[in-house]
């Protein structure tokens, strides 16, 4: 019982009014600009709401949605634990779909095997990209955001490159070939239950990753590590730890986060995968989610899920009341904006009140 | 005009003191004598359920240094945040020369006269020193600032009062003292007749602290009111004509200082009696522990090493005495692995430790109580429990097969705050939370509990109060007792002569002396940290 | 420190450690449910309005690939030919954008869902989707643009790009003046790949000596590498870009007007729609590609109740792919060469290539 004590405790010490104060006013912000633009937003926010939860296919797909930008949030709150802001998770999600889609076109295995081997190479891709980043931070020097942000176009068009080279459909010209059935994570069991949706297992995956997530950080030495570098790093070195080494370890965990979602959306979702010029939006939404969650596993599980709602229950609103998918984005933002902004708040408030309120335990401003 | 001392938990002294509180300095201006510039009545601030601020009365009188004393954590600095309009008071009033005032703000404060002088300068580094001093309150010349003025003032305002700065001198270019006087003529600038200064001497050097309190003397002998915030009972004692003790939020007294004395004045601060006198065993030298030979850095400047040697024996204390940025910090990080040294070696008994990683020399018998306690000795956001096995969370029972252990973490950090008298309300309470003292004692409990041979002692009370400091010092001595051996390094002279069985001098990256404290003074230190080498003293 | 209030430090760290969890816990708990239902109630609420259809209306839905709706491109030609159908014969009509692939699917559902009885696809790219969402609603119609799909419930519709693109090649290859045209094209799809044959077969029947100078940014929306990619060709001496890129193309527009701008005597020719409304100085003819014809007269035989399975080839000769009426840039000769071939192309006497 302590353990699951503990357990949800590491999820919720931001504190609980800055996140659903923020959502609130997010989707009052919303309503106000729909109404602006002369849309109905009771109509519009019905209609998000009855395309999110509407049927069990509906609901099916938003967890589908949700996959991705639960495990791109999962891997920016990891890094951000270190003290580190992932922003390559789109490149590291590219990486892991190519890992993920090589394997199951090229390589041919029994089923089960080959969906495993497929997964875990994708995984493995996203987290070698992540420590490319790590790497390049501690013993380059280079900011760690700047290169994420370079390193995401050299994974798109490297994996562009590669799939036109070895595994592009003759026929289709802007896709990869199916990856093979064996290799394919459907889970019909889920599919069925939500009228086909495209839920795999690959959305079980997702969900243990919370859970793994918040083992890593919380039960083995290497989180404890992590999280010091993250809350201190000048105690951490004192104590011993290795700072660079962490670094490279930390992204690279991180990277295998975004690798994961990556390779669900090649064996789970389309089967194949497509030649872009531009990156999913998980890759930045991870982040959002991430900031919204408070960099927790049950936040960011719980933030995940928010986004998807909005994200894939945009299209009802557009549907039923012709609202622009846009404005769904701009509930988002406003939500973040006003995370970001309490975050200042609650800075202000721990500087002078909140710092005289815990006076009972601690000391006045006094000191050197 | 009374201290209150009929208020409710006033701490009775059992001694004749604070009977006649305003008779033990000169009122000064025609007219006012009996009036006082400021009056605090009854001031009561609450933070939720937490009571800063119980009921506190003091008044303040032209011509008067009156000092304000108490533990960190007391309420002083609530305290003077009411008076200088930071925060409103939950009850209480405010007279301001015989008239009820309301203090919104510090535009306010400023307006009615009080200035407040903060622990940490409000400067702005690339301004010069008449800048910062105008700074919002300009002299103009049409549109522009008049700047010939702006100096014309400065300068005639360090003469009155004996504040002597360079006015053209950028802040970042001027030392610490000099930076607080700026802040002192920036509150005169604006015509501040009450001056609250929040423990001024904490970044100070002995001379500079001297100068200081001449300072003081001579703004009250012209008719300033000046409210000291401090805990330290030698300036008291030394400057202030007044002094009102709280603790815990409530008022214990308001006694003249000429009828008081430390031992008095820290009992009523603490709440019990305080013993100055450290119980030092006699001096008993073992064999060498730690040998430090000719240690130099790569880099160049003040702070750099360029060659320093000493050692220090089993139950041996070695203070290093001197003026921040002369190398001290280099000295700690290369002893501790943190630093790389290019020539030179650091010995451990036989083992050399230099240029290892912090683990290796903390595992061949390392402790280290750091400088910075907020930044290298604790993760403030980490529990405590955590923080008590901060370098030995990776051995076993804490790791086992990569994971960790929080139930074993938790049993030796119950074991470390039974031995080390840590306070704290339970084991998860972040680390941020404790007090200053508390937050010390668990470095210090975790950097004992795995008996290193070597303890390396950084400003180890720097910021703590009377009781605190106590409880430090008993622990280092203990620990040499024992027959560790103890590099101290501190910036309080006091300290290092308390403590040191021997004192190096630390100036420039070199020790230019050794000397044996009770064989020496605080003025011949003083000059040898300002690199002079005193007679009588071996080179180093 | 002494300052601390500190009781008993074991049972109060104890105490301490499991009200918090127990409060936090429960709380989170109860916030998290609260929350669900909130979702869930509202979705309810929302229920009824849109869900059910009347079965009297006839309903026809399209949905855009990721180029949206304000394309000035084929999505927004199928939108406009949507908008006529439902002047023409009062029938509802409704669009829904796609922001990615992964949309495809549920909002081609969403059109199954509420009983429309058409449903397009526009464009290439979501050939995959309906060949999916056709399989598993066999009692459905569909429609796509550009794509062949091989299903009972699907008809497919193509054009015969390579046939106006020769005729726009005619133009280019007669109005060059330094001998060299340029092409942008979205990414290297077959459709694409038929524009791009025609376009040179064109030119080369009327200047065998000119060159075409070929860019494939790859994305169909990205009007920055479309102005990169005109940059390029304008700057390697082609002083005519013709480019069949979607939205991407609208970035050939900004670039030439700029370069117009500066003296330079640089043309476009649009695509798709008579693009001249997005540069009228510059544009010198385009290439229709009549998708708003091919929507509204496919819905309208829907409508009627003569929905025909297969693949449909809209060429020249149906109207399908032309030049605008009017082109006040091209001389008369010019034209006349242009309706000679416009005459032979549709007799079948000349054959276009399409790759």
């Amino acid at each position: 019982m302590r353990l699951w004590d503990r357990f949800l405790h590491s999820f919720i010490s931001p504190g609980l009014w800055v996140p659903f104060g923020s959502i609130v006013l997010g989707f009052l912000v919303g309503a106000i600009i729909m109404a602006f633009g002369g849309f109905n937003p009771f109509v519009a926010y019905a209609a998000l709401m009855q395309k999110a939860f509407g049927s069990p296919y509906n609901i099916g797909e938003m967890l589908r949605e949700m996959t991705p930008l639960l495990l791109t949030g999962l891997s920016v709150a990891f890094a951000f634990r270190a003290g580190l802001l992932n922003i390559g998770t789109a490149g590291q999600m590219v990486m892991g779909s190519l890992g993920a889609a090589l394997v199951g076109v090229l390589v041919p295995l029994p089923p089960i095997v080959h969906a495993i081997v497929a997964l875990f190479v994708g995984v493995l891709f996203g987290a070698l990209w992540g420590s490319l980043v790590g790497y390049l931070k501690a013993y380059r020097g280079v900011n760690e955001v700047i290169a994420a942000i370079m390193l995401n176009w050299v994974a798109l068009y490297f994996a562009n490159y590669v799939i036109r080279t070895a595994i592009l459909d003759p026929q289709q010209k802007q896709r990869s070939l199916y990856v093979a059935s064996s290799a394919r994570i459907n889970a019909d069991f889920l599919s069925a239950l939500f009228q086909n949706a495209r839920l795999s297992y690959g959305f079980l995956l997702a969900l243990l990753m919370v859970y793994v997530f918040w083992f890593l950080l919380y039960r083995t030495r290497l989180g404890f590590e992590l999280r010091a570098v993250g809350a201190g790093a000048e105690a951490a070195q004192y104590a011993g730890i290795r700072i660079g080494r962490q670094v490279i370890v930390t992204m690279f965990l991180s990277g295998a986060f975004s690798g994961l979602a990556g390779a669900i959306e090649v064996l789970g979702v389309y089967g194949y995968m497509t030649i872009s010029t531009v990156h999913a939006s998980y890759g930045f939404d991870g982040i959002a989610v991430a900031l919204l969650g408070g960099a927790t596993a049950l936040g960011t599980l719980f933030s995940a899920f928010l986004f998807a709602v909005l994200s894939y229950g945009a299209a009802g609103m557009q549907f039923a009341a012709d609202v622009p998918l846009e404005v769904s984005r701009v509930v988002m933002a406003a939500i973040l904006f006003f995370v970001a902004a309490s975050a200042l708040v609650r800075s202000l408030y721990t500087v002078t009140l909140g710092r005289m309120r815990r006076g009972s335990l601690e000391s006045e401003v006094n000191r050197s | 005009m009374k201290p209150k001392s009929d208020q409710a938990g006033v701490y009775v002294s059992g001694t004749t003191h604070g009977e006649k509180p305003g008779e033990s300095f000169q009122g000064t201006t025609g007219g006012t004598e009996h009036e006082p510039i400021v009056r605090m009545v009854e001031i009561t601030k609450r933070f939720g359920e937490f009571v800063a601020n119980d009921r506190i009365s003091l008044d303040l009188y032209r011509g008067e240094i009156h000092a304000l004393l108490g533990e960190n954590g007391a309420g002083k600095t609530t305290l003077m945040n009411v008076l200088f309009g930071y925060y409103q008071p939950d009850g209480g009033k405010i007279f301001m020369n015989g008239h009820e005032v309301v203090i919104k703000g510090p535009d306010m404060a400023h307006a009615l006269g009080i200035g407040m002088v903060h622990q940490h300068f409000k400067l702005v580094d690339r301004f010069t020193v008449t800048e910062n001093i105008i700074l919002g309150a300009e002299p103009r010349a049409g549109f522009t600032i008049d700047r010939s003025r702006a100096r014309e003032i400065v300068e005639r305002l360090a003469g009155q009062y004996g504040l002597y700065v360079d006015p053209d001198r950028r802040i970042e270019e001027i030392t610490i003292g000099a930076g607080q006087r700026v802040e002192i003529l920036k509150m005169l600038y604006r015509g501040a007749d009450v001056l609250i200064l929040d423990e001024p001497t904490a970044v100070l050097t002995p001379q500079e602290v001297h100068e200081l309190l001449n300072i003081l003397r001579s703004l009250a002998a012209q008719g300033k009111a000046i409210l000291l915030i401090t805990h330290k009972l030698k300036e008291i004692l030394a400057v202030a004509d007044r002094v009102t003790i709280i603790r815990r939020g409530r008022l214990v007294g308001t006694l003249p200082v000429r009828e008081t004395d430390a031992a008095t004045l820290a009992e009523m601060m603490v709440g019990r009696r305080v013993i100055f006198n450290l119980d030092k065993a006699p001096f008993q030298p073992g064999r060498v522990m730690l040998t430090v030979r000719d240690v130099k850095e790569a880099r160049s400047g003040a702070d750099a090493l360029k060659g320093v040697s000493f050692s220090i024996r089993a139950g041996e204390i070695y203070g290093i005495a001197g003026v921040d940025g002369n190398g001290q910090s280099a000295l700690i990080e290369a002893l501790t692995g943190l630093r790389r040294i290019a020539s030179g070696e650091v010995l451990l008994e036989d083992k050399p430790i230099h240029n290892a990683n912090p683990r290796t020399v903390f595992e061949s018998g390392v402790g280290h109580i750091p400088e910075d306690r907020h930044r290298r000795g604790l993760i403030l956001d980490f529990p405590l429990y955590e923080n008590l096995v901060l370098n030995t969370y990776y051995q076993s029972p804490y790791t086992v097969r990569g994971l960790i252990q929080p139930l074993a973490m938790q049993k030796q950090a119950e074991r470390l705050i039974q031995a080390f008298d840590v306070r704290a309300s339970h084991l998860n309470v972040p680390a941020r939370a404790l007090s200053g003292g508390n937050q010390q004692k668990a470095i210090i409990a975790r950097e004992l509990s795995r008996r290193p041979k070597l303890l390396i002692a950084a400003q180890p009370t720097r910021g703590l109060d009377v009781g605190a400091i106590e409880a430090v010092h008993r622990e280092i001595l203990k620990f040499r007792d024992a027959g560790g051996a103890v590099l101290l390094i501190s910036f309080e002279l006091d300290e290092i002569l308390a403590l040191s069985d021997r004192i190096g001098v630390m100036y420039e990256g070199r020790l230019v002396g050794e000397v044996l404290p009770h064989q020496t003074s605080e003025e011949a230190l003083g000059l040898m940290m300002a690199g002079q080498t005193a007679r009588g003293v071996k080179e180093a | 420190m002494l300052g601390d209030p500190c009781i008993n430090r074991k049972t109060n760290f104890k105490k301490g450690v499991v009200h918090l969890m127990k409060r936090l816990s429960k709380g989170f708990v109860l916030t998290a449910v609260f929350s669900m239902l909130i979702f869930t109630l509202a979705a309810c609420g929302g229920g009824g309005s849109t869900g059910s259809s009347t079965g009297e209306t006839f309903k026809v839905g399209m949905v855009t690939d990721i180029g949206g709706i304000n394309d000035n491109s084929f999505n927004q030609s199928a939108w406009e030919g949507l908008q006529k159908f439902n002047k023409e014969t009062g029938a509802e009509v409704k669009y829904l954008e796609s922001k990615s692939d992964a949309d495809y699917i549920p909002n081609l559902n969403q059109f199954v869902q509420n009983g429309y009885q058409l449903i397009w696809g526009i464009g290439y790219m979501m050939g995959d989707a309906i060949k999916d969402v056709a399989t598993n609603n066999p009692n459905a119609h569909f429609g796509i643009i550009d794509a062949e799909v091989d299903a009972p419930n699907v008809e497919s519709v193509l054009f015969a790009e390579n046939e106006g693109a020769f005729l726009v090649g005619v133009v280019a290859g007669k109005m060059t003046k330094t001998g060299k045209v340029g092409f942008v094209g979205g990414a290297e799809i077959p459709v694409i790949k038929r524009f791009e044959a025609g376009f040179v077969a064109g030119m080369k029947a009327v200047n065998p000596n000119a060159q075409v100078l070929i860019n494939y940014t790859g994305s169909f929306n990205k009007p920055d590498e479309g102005k990169a990619a005109a940059a390029s060709l304008y700057d390697q001496g082609a002083d005519i870009v013709f480019h069949a890129a979607g939205q991407t193309g609208d970035g050939v527009f900004s670039e030439a007007k700029e370069r117009r701008k500066q003296g330079q005597e640089v043309w476009v020719i649009g695509v798709d729609r008579d693009q001249r409304d997005l540069g009228p100085e510059v544009t010198l003819t385009s290439m229709l590609k009549r998708v708003d014809i091919a929507v509204d007269t496919i819905s309208t035989q829907v409508k009627d109740g003569k929905f025909e399975a297969g693949v449909k080839v809209l060429t020249l000769a149906d109207g399908g792919v032309d030049l605008p009426e009017d082109n006040p840039y091209i001389p008369d000769d010019v034209l006349k060469e242009v309706d000679q071939y416009k005459q032979k192309i549709k007799s079948g006497e000349l054959k276009v290539p399409s790759e």
